[in-house]
C-alpha cells in the first residue's frame, strides 16, 4: 500500500477520533441542538455521574467491538477461499478458550456494576430534600403543586403548564405557520418544547419531585436532571434533581399518553435562590388574593335577588 | 440413500394433492405448511412495511404533514403487533416447518391437523385485527404493549384486538407442542439430542418458552377485557387495581418474547457461518448451553423494561445484575461463531452475507442493550429513539436478517432452482447500508432528547430524522428486490439445484435432492457417517 494513502486514512481515524472526544460540546444542558450526536452532560453533579457512567459503558462497547470486529474482519479477508485458504476442520472446540471469553465478560461487567449500582442507590436517595414538588401528568398537560420549601409547607401555589400558544398554533396541519418560525425570547428554536408556565426552581438546591398522573401513565423526562421517571396513576414515584446553573430546561413527555402525547414539553426555569424566594411570595400572596375576591365573590352570589 | 430418494425425485408432484383446497386449505404436509407460513410473513411484512413508511414520511420533516396524531399512534401500535406476531414469528415457524423434519429425518411434523390449524388461524386473526382500522374510532392506539389505562380508552377495536391476540396466541401454542413432539419423537435412529443442528435445538428451547408465556399474555390481555367489558378493577387504581401489575406480567411475557424471535435466527446463523466457512460450527455444546442459559435468563429480566416505574431500589439492583448478565452467553455465541470463521475457507454467496452482517449488526443491538441495562443510564435512554434503534438492530437486522438468511440458504434446497446471485447481492448491499442510515442515526436523536411514539417534533431533531427516514424509504424499497428474487427462483429460474446445493453443507437435509419430494423419509433414513454436521461434537 502507498504511503500517503495510508497517512491519509490514519488523519482521517485522527479526526473521528477527535469528533467522538469532543462529543459532549456538541450537547447543551437546556436544549436540544442540530445534529446532535451524544446525551447532555446536564445541569448537575448527579446527571454529570449518569453521563460519566453512559460514557464508560460506551467505551467499553467500543473496545469491546475492536477486539470482536477486528477479529472477524481479519478472518473474512485472511481465510477466504478465493486466497486459497484451506479449511481447519480439526479446529472445532476448545475448553480453555471457552472459560476464558466467559470469564472476560463476566469481570467486565462487575467493573461496570460497581459504579452503576452506587449511582443508582445515590440517586434513589431523596432524603434532604429543600424543596418538593408534586408533578401530576394529565392528558395532555402538567400540573406542578409546591409541597414545601426549606421544610415549610408551602400555601397553595400550584399551576397547569400546557404547551406554548405559538407552537400550538404551528403544529395544526393547515395552520400555514412553519415550525421554525417558533423562536423563544432568547432565540432558541423552542417548537414543541415551550410551555405556557414553567416551572420555576431554585438552583443550588436538592429538590424532591413526587410524580404522578391523573389518568394515564405518562413519563417525566429533562434530560438536564439526568433521569425520567413515569408518572403512574395511584403511585407517587419519588425521585431527586438539581440543577447548578440557572437555564429553561426543556424535556417531554416520554411515555405514550394517547392522541397529543408528543404536544406535552415539560420546562424547568431554574432561577437563583432569591429569585425564586420572592416568585414563591408573590404566588403565595397573588394565591391569598384570590381566595379573597372568590370568598367576596360567593358572599355577592349569595344575597338574594330583587 | 440418495439414488433411492432420487427416483422418487420426478414423481413427487404427483404425490401433492390435486386442487388449492385440497392441497393448501387441508395442508398437512409439513412442507406446504412451511410454504403457507413463509408466504404469510413475507405479507405481513410488507403490511407492517408500509405502515413503516408512512410513519417515516411523517418524520420526514417537523410539523404534521400526512396523518392526524391519533392515526399515527395507531399506525406505530399495529406495526408493532404485525411485525412482531405476523411477519417474525410465522416466518421462523415457516423456517422450522420446512427445515424440523427435513433435518433430522422424520416424515413430517408429529401432529399434521394441529399443524394446518395453527396456520389458519393465522390469516383469520390478522384479518380481525386489520379490519380495526376502519371500525368507527379507528384501531387500539396504545402501542403494541397496550398499557392500560390508555388501551382501556379505545372503541370496541379493542375487543377485536384482543380476541386477534387470543388467536395468534393459540396458533403459536398449538405451533410449539407441535414442534416440541416432532423433536422429541421422530428424531430419525442415530439422530441424538446432542447431535441434532443447531437450528432444531434454538427451536427445541424456543416452542418450550412459547408454551410458558403465550398463556401468561392471554391472561393480562383477558384482564384488559374484563377490566372495560366487566367492570373489573384489575388494572383501576381508583377501584383498588394496580396499574404496574398489567405491566409486569404483560413483560414476563414480553421479554421471553423477544427471545422467541431471536433464538432461532441464532439457529440459522449456526447453520449457515459453517457452511460457507467449510469448517464444522465451533463450540457446538458450549452453543446449545448458551441458547439454554439465555432462554432461562430470559425468565428474570422482565422488569429492566420497567426501570422508570419507581421499583424498590432492590428489585432494580436485581433486574440490571440479571440483565447485564445475559450478555455472557450472547458473547459467547458471537465468539463462536467468529472462531468458526476462523482458519475457514469463506466464500461470500449472498446467505453468508447476510450472515456475517447479522453477526455484525446483531452485536450493535447487543452493545446498546448493555448500556440500556445499567439502570441510571436506563433512566435517560428509556422510551427515547435510542430504544427504538436497539430493538430494531435486535430484530430487523437480528431477527429478520436472520430469515433471509435461511431463506436464501434453503430456498434452492425448497425449489430445486437457484436463486439469482446477482438480485441477491443488489438486495443484501442495498439493505445493509440503508438499515444503518436508517436505525443508526436514531440513537443520536434518542440521546439528543427525542422520545418515542411520537409524530412531531423539535426542529432540533430535524436533520437526523431526514436521514433517517431516507434510509427507511431506500430500505423498504429494496425489499421488492427480495420478492423479485423469490418469484424469479419459483417462476422462472433454469438452474437446478443440486442436492447438497453448498459446498460446505452438511446435514440430513442435503442428502434429499432439491426440491425433495413432497413426502421425505417414509422410511427413516440410515445415518452413515459424514451425514450429521455434528457426529461428534463437542
Amino acid at each position: 500500500m502507498p504511503r500517503p494513502r495510508t497517512t491519509r486514512i490514519l488523519r482521517a481515524l485522527a479526526l473521528l477520533a477527535a469528533a467522538l472526544i469532543s462529543l459532549p460540546a456538541w450537547a447543551n444542558p437546556e436544549h436540544p441542538v442540530p445534529w446532535q450526536l451524544n446525551l447532555t452532560r446536564g445541569a448537575s453533579g448527579l446527571s454529570h455521574d449518569v453521563w460519566d457512567l453512559h460514557m464508560a459503558v460506551f467505551w467499553v462497547c467500543v473496545g469491546i467491538g475492536v477486539v470482536v470486529y477486528g477479529a472477524l474482519v481479519f478472518a473474512l479477508f485472511k481465510f477466504r477461499k478465493s486466497k486459497g485458504a484451506q479449511p481447519d476442520t480439526r479446529l472445532t472446540h476448545h475448553t480453555v478458550l471457552e472459560v476464558v471469553w466467559t470469564t472476560i465478560p463476566v469481570l467486565i461487567l462487575i467493573g461496570l456494576a460497581y459504579p452503576a449500582s452506587r449511582l443508582l442507590v445515590y440517586e434513589n436517595d431523596t432524603n434532604g430534600s429543600q424543596l418538593t414538588v408534586k408533578v401530576t401528568g394529565i392528558q395532555w398537560m402538567w400540573r406542578y403543586d409546591y409541597i414545601s420549601y426549606l421544610g415549610r409547607p408551602v400555601d397553595k401555589v400550584g399551576f397547569v403548564s400546557k404547551l406554548a400558544e405559538d407552537s400550538n398554533v404551528a403544529r395544526q396541519e393547515d395552520g400555514g405557520v412553519s415550525p421554525w418560525s417558533v423562536v423563544s425570547k432568547h432565540g432558541v428554536h423552542d417548537y414543541l418544547l415551550d410551555v405556557t408556565h414553567p416551572l420555576v426552581v431554585p438552583t443550588h438546591t436538592k429538590i424532591q419531585f413526587l410524580i404522578t398522573a391523573a389518568d394515564v401513565i405518562h413519563g417525566f423526562w429533562v434530560p438536564a436532571l439526568g433521569w425520567q421517571a413515569d408518572a403512574i396513576p395511584g403511585q407517587i414515584h419519588d425521585a431527586w434533581g438539581k440543577f447548578d446553573k440557572p437555564g429553561t430546561y426543556r424535556g417531554q413527555c416520554a411515555q405514550l399518553c394517547g392522541q397529543d402525547h408528543a404536544y406535552m414539553p415539560i420546562v424547568i426555569k431554574a432561577v437563583p435562590r432569591a429569585e425564586f424566594q420572592q416568585w414563591l411570595a408573590d404566588q403565595q400572596s397573588r394565591t391569598r388574593i384570590d381566595r379573597i375576591a372568590r370568598t367576596a365573590q360567593v358572599g355577592a352570589a349569595a344575597v338574594p335577588q330583587g | 440413500m440418495s439414488t433411492h430418494a432420487a427416483t422418487h425425485d420426478d414423481a413427487h408432484h404427483d404425490d401433492a394433492p390435486k386442487g388449492f383446497v385440497h392441497r393448501w386449505l387441508f395442508a398437512t404436509n409439513h412442507k406446504d405448511i412451511g410454504t403457507m407460513y413463509l408466504v404469510f410473513a413475507l405479507v405481513m411484512f410488507f403490511v407492517g412495511g408500509s405502515m413503516a413508511m408512512v410513519i417515516r414520511a411523517e418524520l420526514f420533516e417537523p410539523g404534521l404533514q400526512l396523518v392526524q396524531p391519533y392515526f399515527f399512534n395507531e399506525l406505530t401500535t399495529l406495526h408493532g403487533l404485525v411485525m412482531i406476531f405476523g411477519a417474525i414469528m410465522p416466518a421462523l415457524v415457516g423456517l422450522a416447518n420446512w427445515q424440523i423434519p427435513l433435518m433430522i429425518g422424520a416424515p413430517d411434523m408429529a401432529l399434521p391437523r394441529m399443524n394446518n390449524l395453527s396456520f389458519w388461524l393465522l390469516p383469520f386473526a390478522f384479518l380481525l385485527m386489520l379490519s380495526t382500522l376502519f371500525l368507527p374510532g379507528g384501531a387500539v392506539a396504545g402501542g403494541w404493549v397496550m398499557y392500560p389505562p390508555l388501551v382501556l380508552q379505545s372503541g370496541e377495536s379493542l375487543a377485536f384486538t384482543i380476541f386477534a391476540i387470543h388467536l395468534m396466541g393459540i396458533s403459536s401454542i398449538m405451533g410449539s407442542i407441535n414442534i416440541i413432539a416432532t423433536i422429541l419423537n421422530l428424531r430419525a435412529p442415530g439422530v441424538d439430542l446432542l447431535k441434532m443442528p443447531l437450528f432444531v435445538w434454538s427451536w427445541l428451547i424456543t416452542a418450550f418458552l412459547l408454551i410458558a408465556i403465550m398463556p401468561v399474555l392471554a391472561g393480562a390481555v383477558t384482564m384488559l377485557l374484563t377490566d372495560k367489558y366487566f367492570g373489573t378493577n384489575f388494572f383501576n387504581a381508583a377501584g383498588g387495581g394496580d396499574v404496574l401489575l398489567y405491566e409486569h406480567i404483560f413483560w414476563f411475557f414480553g421479554h421471553p418474547e423477544v427471545y422467541v424471535m431471536i433464538l432461532p435466527a441464532f439457529g440459522v446463523i449456526s447453520e449457515v457461518i459453517p457452511t460457507f466457512a467449510r469448517k464444522p460450527l465451533f463450540g457446538y455444546k458450549p452453543m446449545v448451553y448458551a441458547i439454554a442459559s439465555i432462554a432461562f435468563l430470559s425468565f428474570i429480566v422482565w422488569a429492566h423494561h420497567m426501570f422508570t416505574v419507581g421499583l424498590p431500589v432492590g428489585a432494580q439492583l436485581f433486574f440490571m445484575y440479571a440483565t447485564m448478565l445475559i450478555a455472557v452467553p450472547t458473547g459467547v455465541k458471537v465468539f463462536n461463531w467468529v472462531a468458526t470463521m476462523w482458519k475457514g475457507s469463506i466464500t461470500f454467496e449472498t446467505p453468508m452475507l447476510f450472515a456475517v452482517s447479522f453477526v455484525i449488526l446483531f452485536t450493535i443491538g447487543g452493545f446498546s442493550g448493555l448500556m440500556l441495562g445499567l439502570v441510571p443510564a436506563d433512566y435517560q435512554y428509556h422510551n427515547s429513539y435510542f430504544v427504538v434503534a436497539h430493538f430494531h438492530y435486535v430484530l430487523v437486522t437480528g431477527a429478520a436478517f436472520g430469515i433471509m438468511t435461511g431463506v436464501y440458504y434453503w430456498l434452492p434446497k425448497w425449489t430445486g432452482h437457484m436463486y439469482s446471485e446477482k438480485l441477491g447481492k443488489w438486495h443484501f448491499w442495498l439493505s445493509v447500508i440503508s438499515v444503518n442510515v436508517l436505525f443508526f442515526p436514531q440513537h443520536f436523536l434518542g440521546l439528543a432528547g427525542m422520545p418515542r411514539r411520537i409524530p412531531d417534533y423539535n426542529v432540533a431533531f430535524a436533520d437526523w430524522n431526514m436521514v433517517s427516514s431516507i434510509g427507511g424509504f431506500v430500505f423498504g424499497a429494496t425489499q421488492l428486490l427480495f420478492v423479485a428474487n423469490i418469484i424469479y427462483t419459483v417462476y422462472f429460474a433454469k438452474a437446478r439445484a443440486p442436492a447438497r446445493v453448498w459446498e460446505g453443507a452438511r446435514g440430513l437435509e442435503w442428502e434429499l435432492p432439491s426440491p425433495p419430494p413432497h413426502h421425505s423419509y417414509s422410511t427413516p433414513p440410515e445415518i452413515r457417517p459424514g451425514m450429521l454436521a455434528h457426529e461428534d461434537a463437542h
